[in-house]
């Protein structure tokens, strides 16, 4: 989970982070079931448009010098 | 006018003043890896010139009607601390002041690999490396990228508008390019890195008055620039220069940097660029060639990274900049990268450890201040600009350091990283798991139906501060305020009598005249709509309106 320290872009630490996710939305439950519901089909959607064969496109995109 | 209304700086207090943007776009073929950058990027820019060609015949295939580049006012080795590099130290990437001609060596020095392909540098026509738009800007070959320099704009909301216009320029041309070609696309990518150790640039440039001591710019801005990325980063997948390190950091530019001021922008590349290059009058004016940016596609990132430095460059004009001195400005400007939490202190000479978000406090507080008095800053009898920025900046600061969501619809990194943990939490990958590694790349391709910050921002995730309308617009028409207007006028209107131009002149041949007349432009504020626009209306033949034009 230190990983999960890094990406948390508040001056909290991870337990107060998440009573503070808690207190957010106004009909919890409702909400962030919609909101997983759009996240999921957002990424869905971008499966659908990423490149194939990730690891070699990512090994194929190589650079010459720039400024 | 009202207060702050007078863009080329000079302690007014408010973000209005001349500047621009350059972007430097990474460039890959799919199906051919091995491709020459340099060949390729020139056929970008080729495909791109043709398109414009036929368009202004109105029929495809028309004779290339392009204007090139006048290199005669380009001093890319001259030192804003009061010298002048000698052309034998320079680096070949420093000599921008010559035409760059696609031959064998330019191809090599652009390292190209073992199986170069010269079939197209050995053909009949020379590739073109260079263009001149109708909106002003320059669309050229720089070594292996394409890259697009917008006109001179006076505020950071035009700034947003002619970048991305950039970004549709570079669209219309690996479209253009596609479609004529079949050899595969070529696709360009807004960001700064391959992450394989090699770095190109987006660019800033800013108007200031001349008689600003440089060393109290290099002073001013390096806590500025160590601590802005917080609010103008554009996020990347992998630490240090080959990306090898695993985790995300908040910049893409930032592990490039590895000194504090200095003349390069290709190697040892510094905080403070010291190129003085002003294209404009000399004893007048300085441009600061701001190097340290991540190219952004957030509208509102690169909002608040063109108006935030405008703000702050006032207070240093104007003596009001927070005197604040970062130990080990290098090292600061990475670990603040580093730490996506955003709780790294910077340690400051005088022995205070802030965050960058607390730094960040200081210049908006000091540039607040100093808008109210000067009255740039007044929401409605201000230099209408100043307010929203200022508002805009407040909103996103304090949305970072109370861990607001709204923030991740301004901030570039912190968008982009939402999207890699939304897929971690998925399915279970790690940080140099290669999916999110393509994300991360995938993130900057300009294609909206490819590109992942064009998805997000379809499904309104990403807060819009200009319409597609005015980007579109801004493809062929020139900013107002500004000598680009001049320039863009000239080149759309009178594309067969305008052979050549450049930041600071125009360059005309008529028909029946042996020699070319060169209109200097070396005021940016002259050449506008305001001071130009009736001889254009007036005039529609290239050889009236220049006689009309000298007779101003």
């Amino acid at each position: 989970m230190a990983g999960q320290e890094q990406i948390n872009p508040s001056s909290r630490n991870e337990e107060q982070a998440e009573e503070a996710d808690a207190a957010i939305p106004t009909s919890p439950a409702a909400q962030s079931s919609a909101a997983t519901q759009g996240v999921d089909d957002l990424l869905d959607e971008i499966d659908g448009v990423l490149e194939k064969n990730a690891e070699e496109f990512v090994k194929g995109f190589v650079q010459k010098g720039g400024q | 006018m009202t207060a702050g209304a007078f863009p080329d700086g000079g302690g007014h207090g408010g973000v209005r003043r001349v500047m621009g943007s350059e972007t430097e776009y990474g460039i890959h073929a799919p199906l051919t890896p091995t491709a020459n950058a340099t060949v390729l990027s020139a056929r970008v820019i080729e495909a791109y010139a043709r398109l414009n060609s036929s368009r202004l015949a109105g029929e495809a295939g028309a004779r290339r009607a392009t204007a090139g580049w006048d290199y005669s006012d380009e001093e890319p080795l001259h030192d804003a601390r009061g010298w002048t590099m000698p052309r034998n130290r320079a680096h070949y990437s420093q000599l921008t002041d010559v035409e760059p001609v696609l031959d064998a060596t330019a191809v090599a020095l652009a390292h190209g690999r073992a199986e170069l392909d010269y079939s197209d540098v050995e053909s009949a026509e020379q590739p073109l490396m260079n263009m001149v738009l109708g909106n002003g800007a320059r669309f050229y070959v720089d070594h292996a990228h394409p890259e697009y320099s917008s006109p001179e704009v006076t505020g950071p909301r035009d700034a947003v508008i002619w970048d991305a216009a950039g970004d549709l320029v570079a669209l219309e041309s690996v479209r253009a390019l596609q479609e004529a070609d079949g050899t595969g696309p070529v696709n360009l990518y807004k960001n700064n890195t391959d992450n394989k150790a090699v770095s190109y640039g987006s660019h800033e440039n800013y108007l200031m008055p001349r008689e600003v001591p440089f060393s109290s710019i290099a002073e001013g801005l390096i806590p500025f620039f160590v601590s802005r990325q917080v609010l103008c980063g554009s996020g990347r997948l992998g630490l240090g220069q080959d990306g090898r390190g695993v985790g995300y950091q908040i910049s893409q530019r930032a592990d490039f940097f590895e000194a504090e001021v200095g003349l390069e922008t290709t190697i040892r590349r510094p905080i403070i660029n010291t190129r003085d290059e002003p294209h404009a009058t000399a004893d007048k004016y300085r441009r600061l060639h701001v190097i340290i940016g991540d190219a952004n596609l957030s509208q509102y990132a690169n909002y608040l990274k063109f108006g935030t430095a405008s703000l702050v460059l006032g207070l240093i004009e104007a003596g009001r900049v927070p005197k604040l001195q970062v130990f080990e400005p290098v090292a600061a400007l990475q670990d603040v990268s580093h730490d996506t939490s955003l709780q790294h202190r910077v340690r400051l000479i005088d022995g205070r450890r802030l965050t960058a978000v607390e730094l960040q406090w200081l210049y908006f507080e000091a540039a607040k201040s100093f808008a109210e008095e000067t009255g740039a800053g007044h929401p409605s009898q201000g230099d209408g600009e100043t307010h929203a920025l200022l508002t805009a900046w407040e909103e996103t600061l304090g949305w970072l350091e109370s861990g607001d969501e709204r923030a991740a619809q301004r901030v570039e990194w912190l968008a982009k990283l939402r999207l890699l943990e939304g897929y971690r939490d998925r399915g279970g990958l790690a940080w140099n798991d290669a999916k999110l590694g393509l994300i991360d790349l995938q993130w900057s391709d300009i294609r909206p139906e490819k590109g992942l910050y064009h998805r997000l921002a379809q499904h309104g995730r990403m807060e819009k501060l200009v319409d597609d309308a005015e980007i579109a617009a801004a493809v062929t028409a020139p900013p107002e305020g500004t000598r680009a207007f001049f320039r863009g006028m000239c080149l759309s209107r009178f594309p067969r009598e305008v052979t050549g131009a450049s930041w600071d002149s125009v360059i005309f041949r008529l028909p029946r005249q042996s020699r070319s007349t060169r209109i200097p432009t070396r005021e940016p504020l002259r050449g506008t709509r305001e001071l130009t626009g009736a001889l254009f209306d007036a005039h529609q033949d290239a050889e009236d309106f220049l006689r009309a034009l000298q007779q101003q």
